[in-house]
């Protein structure tokens, strides 16, 4: 018995102990951003977001002037009881107490430095690199040697309320198509219903670069590529397939009776469908709305296509795109604003998890 | 006049009857008219101002929210006042109209203007033609760009790297979304271990490929690493390498593109494969411990067998998603060190090279490659006898 015991702590300990590191794993990327998006810049640049946490550093406790102490370096030489050569102190010479002699810079100007290894955290933290990627115009940047240099900011405002107003009409509309198709689907009867419904399900996974061609000619034939309206009717085209789906998959089963003594009482489809279907499919609603909302908050392509034009109506996707083209090394602005994209979508994650779940799963088939 | 019939004097005169019928007309006209212009006008401030970003984005949702609405209401409106025979007759394809009029301009016909598109050559049928001039004339190239998508050394090494994409993108993230259902349904602290992991799912593709870039940053041997991967490998002795750009591998370079998918997509099949595994009945699982059968072969034997449907659907919903990945790669690499996949090719072909008719050929290999998933959704739909 005891010995079943012993061997079911073990199992649960093998189960917890293999999650807990999965789960590092999956979580240390995202954690690295997020961390390295608050450190200072010069920070960034030179050592790992790691030295957060304490580590063991070599910090000078003395330095010496090797001209002061007449000491050729061409030789072999002696310093703080130790002896070596120019090349080994360059590389840093341990001595038996445990300190480290280097020689800093070349021959003829440098310094020796005595080192002791010490324990420490690199805790600078700021918000600079959030105000440069959020500001608009300009930034002032004060360098750790006093003098200030002006940086252009990178607008991430703008693009964070340019995807709000995309995202919020590119999710409404669509729900709201697909609500009045899905009713007239399931209760409504007319010729062609069947094989209206039968395109619906065959759209379902056809892939959006299929429309991209012509769709851009038309936009160009009708003049309004690079608007508003173009993107919110092709995020609207491309979701309405799999939001007329699930919508009906939920509105045929609402209860029959409750419709029907409806329609005694005299009720017209429309004042059924806003009045008694739309509140009873709010869940249906929501977890398709979160689904399509992430979509076309995270979405690049489409953006890049209909939107791709026009720097003022650039997307938060689009311009951290743009910043990894043109900036790919500095991280300060990358990290923050990764986590400025990032913020809404998280946002909607911690608040609605089990809408958001829902969602995931209805949507994750679309084309 | 006759009073005593009491149906008659319900009746307006017909002089009232006119004026109300001319004024529902103009009514009826009227409203949509006006609504009409006020969405226009709203158009054309949306397409023009100078005004602050805030106010232009909050015109934007009323208008394009606010706007759909009011059509769908005036439309009903509309054909609620004719006769009820045409109301009855009307009123679903004001319903259900809208919904297949975007279907078939974004999906369905694109499918065949695209294929059409596609035998022409980079510049797509002339305009102005009539169609037996237009397969005469020098643009059309009949399945020549066909031909030259499954050819061209470009496009070989994209399908070779979408095929690496697919295997090992979908497997890795069914495999690791399995073991962790499995892991998380029998440890202490479920519900956090899920969460952390789906976590990714509300990340974008280009957000992720930030993630990663940061973690594969590469730094010249000597200089302190700040990417994780490479920081970790100096430590442990070994020379930093620029992961994604590592020609010399290829084309298993890829496999560090591909880690971000699986990365992003475990949590998914975890969640679905998790619901799965808590439907198994317990009786079940208990049959098969009292008989003395090891949790291996509980998971081998029963579990996987009757979570079959789901892996199935997780499996195809991947194999999907990676046939079309474009944002990574393209924010990855843009395609260099031999890391083109068919969706980023379609891209540089149709919008780049601007060759639309290369470009859309493209676009219809993948549309034939998910045309097996279609046939098998028509086929439940079929069974389903919904209808």
């Amino acid at each position: 018995m005891s010995s079943a015991k012993r061997r079911k702590r073990l199992g649960s300990l093998f189960v917890n102990g293999a999650l807990l590191i999965i789960i590092l794993i999956w979580t240390i990327p995202t954690l690295g951003i997020f961390i390295s998006s608050f450190r200072v810049r010069n920070d960034i640049t030179t050592s790992g977001w790691w030295s957060i946490l304490p580590h063991r550093e070599w910090q000078a406790t003395e330095t010496i002037d090797p001209r002061a102490e007449g000491l050729d370096p061409t030789e072999v030489m002696v310093i703080a009881g130790v002896t070596g050569t120019f090349e080994e102190f360059r590389n840093g010479v341990t001595s038996p107490d445990g300190k480290r002699i280097t020689w800093i810079g070349n021959r003829r100007i440098g310094m020796v430095e005595v080192q002791e290894q010490v324990w420490t955290v690199s805790w600078n933290f700021t918000l600079d690199n959030y105000r440069q990627v959020l500001g608009g115009q300009s930034f002032e940047f004060t360098r750790p040697d006093g003098t200030v240099e002006v940086v252009p900011g990178d607008n991430m405002t703008r693009a964070f309320l340019n995807s709000l107003a995309v995202t919020i009409p590119s999710t409404v509309i669509p729900i709201l198509i697909a609500a009045f198709a899905a009713y007239a689907f399931a209760w409504m009867s007319f010729p062609g219903r069947k094989w209206m419904f039968i395109l619906v399900v065959a759209m379902l996974v056809v892939p959006l670069q299929i429309a991209l061609v012509p769709l851009l000619r038309d936009y160009r034939a009708l003049q309004i590529n690079g608007t508003f309206l173009a993107i919110w009717l092709a995020h609207t085209g491309f979701g309405l397939a799999l939001a007329t789906y699930l919508l009906f998959n939920y509105i045929s089963t609402l209860p029959r009776e409750t419709l029907e003594s409806a329609f005694i009482d005299g009720a017209s489809h429309f004042t059924v469908f806003t009045r008694l279907v739309l509140p009873l499919s709010v869940p249906a609603l929501a977890s398709f709305a979160i689904f399509q909302f992430l979509w076309v908050w995270n979405d690049y392509l489409v953006a890049l296509i209909f939107l791709g034009g026009n720097p003022e109506f650039e997307l938060v996707t689009q311009r951290m795109a743009a910043i990894v083209g043109s900036r790919g090394s500095e991280w300060h602005l990358l990290t923050a604003g990764a986590f400025v994209s990032m913020v809404l979508p998280l946002a909607v994650f911690f608040g609605l998890q089990r809408y958001f779940v829902r969602g995931m799963m209805a949507g994750s088939v679309k084309g | 006049m006759n009073y005593v019939s009491g149906k008659e004097v319900k009746q307006p005169s017909l002089g009232v009857r006119i004026l109300a019928l001319i004024g529902r007309v103009a009514l009826a006209i009227a409203i949509p008219a006006i609504a009409f212009y006020i969405l226009y006008l709203g158009f054309l401030f949306l397409r023009d101002s100078d005004a602050p970003r805030i106010v232009i984005t909050l015109v934007a949702i009323v208008w394009g929210v606010g706007g759909v609405a009011l059509l769908y209401w005036i439309f009903n409106g509309i054909v609620e006042r004719m006769p009820d025979q045409w109301t009855t007759r009307l009123q679903p394809f004001v319903f259900v109209g809208p919904a297949m009029a975007i279907l078939a301009w974004y999906l369905a016909i694109p499918t065949l203007r695209t294929f059409w598109i596609s035998l022409f050559n980079r510049d797509g049928p002339p305009a102005g033609l009539t169609i037996p001039e237009l397969l005469a004339s020098d643009s059309f190239v009949g399945l020549s760009n066909y031909a030259a998508v499954f050819t061209e050394r470009v496009m070989v090494e994209a399908f070779r790297n979408n095929i690496m994409w697919i295997v090992f993108g979908s497997t890795f993230s069914v495999a690791f979304g399995l073991i962790i259902a499995v892991l998380a349904d029998r440890s202490a602290y479920e519900k956090l271990a899920k969460s952390l992991i789906f976590l990714p799912m509300a990340i974008s593709f280009v957000g992720a490929s930030i993630i990663w870039k940061f973690i594969y940053e590469f730094r010249p041997p000597g200089q302190p690493q700040i990417g994780l991967l490479n920081a970790i490998l100096v430590s442990a002795g070994g020379v930093p390498r620029a992961w994604t750009q590592w020609v010399d591998i290829a084309p298993w370079n890829n496999l560090f593109l591909i880690v971000i998918v699986i990365w992003l997509q475990t949590g998914f099949s975890m969640v679905l494969f998790s619901a799965a595994l808590k439907g198994i009945p317990e009786e079940l699982l208990e049959a098969g411990r009292m008989d003395g059968a090891s949790e291996f072969r509980i998971f081998f034997g029963i579990m996987l067998p009757y979570i079959r449907g789901t892996l199935i659907t997780v499996w195809t919903t991947i194999v999907i998603f990676t046939l079309k990945i474009f944002d990574v790669v393209w924010v990855m690499t843009g395609g260099q060190f031999g890391t083109h996949v068919i969706a980023t090719q379609f891209y540089r072909q149709s919008f780049t090279n601007r060759n639309s008719g290369f470009g859309s050929a493209i676009a219809i290999v993948l549309l034939i490659a998910v045309i097996p998933v279609m046939i098998y959704n028509l086929k439940q739909f079929r069974e389903q006898e919904a209808f």
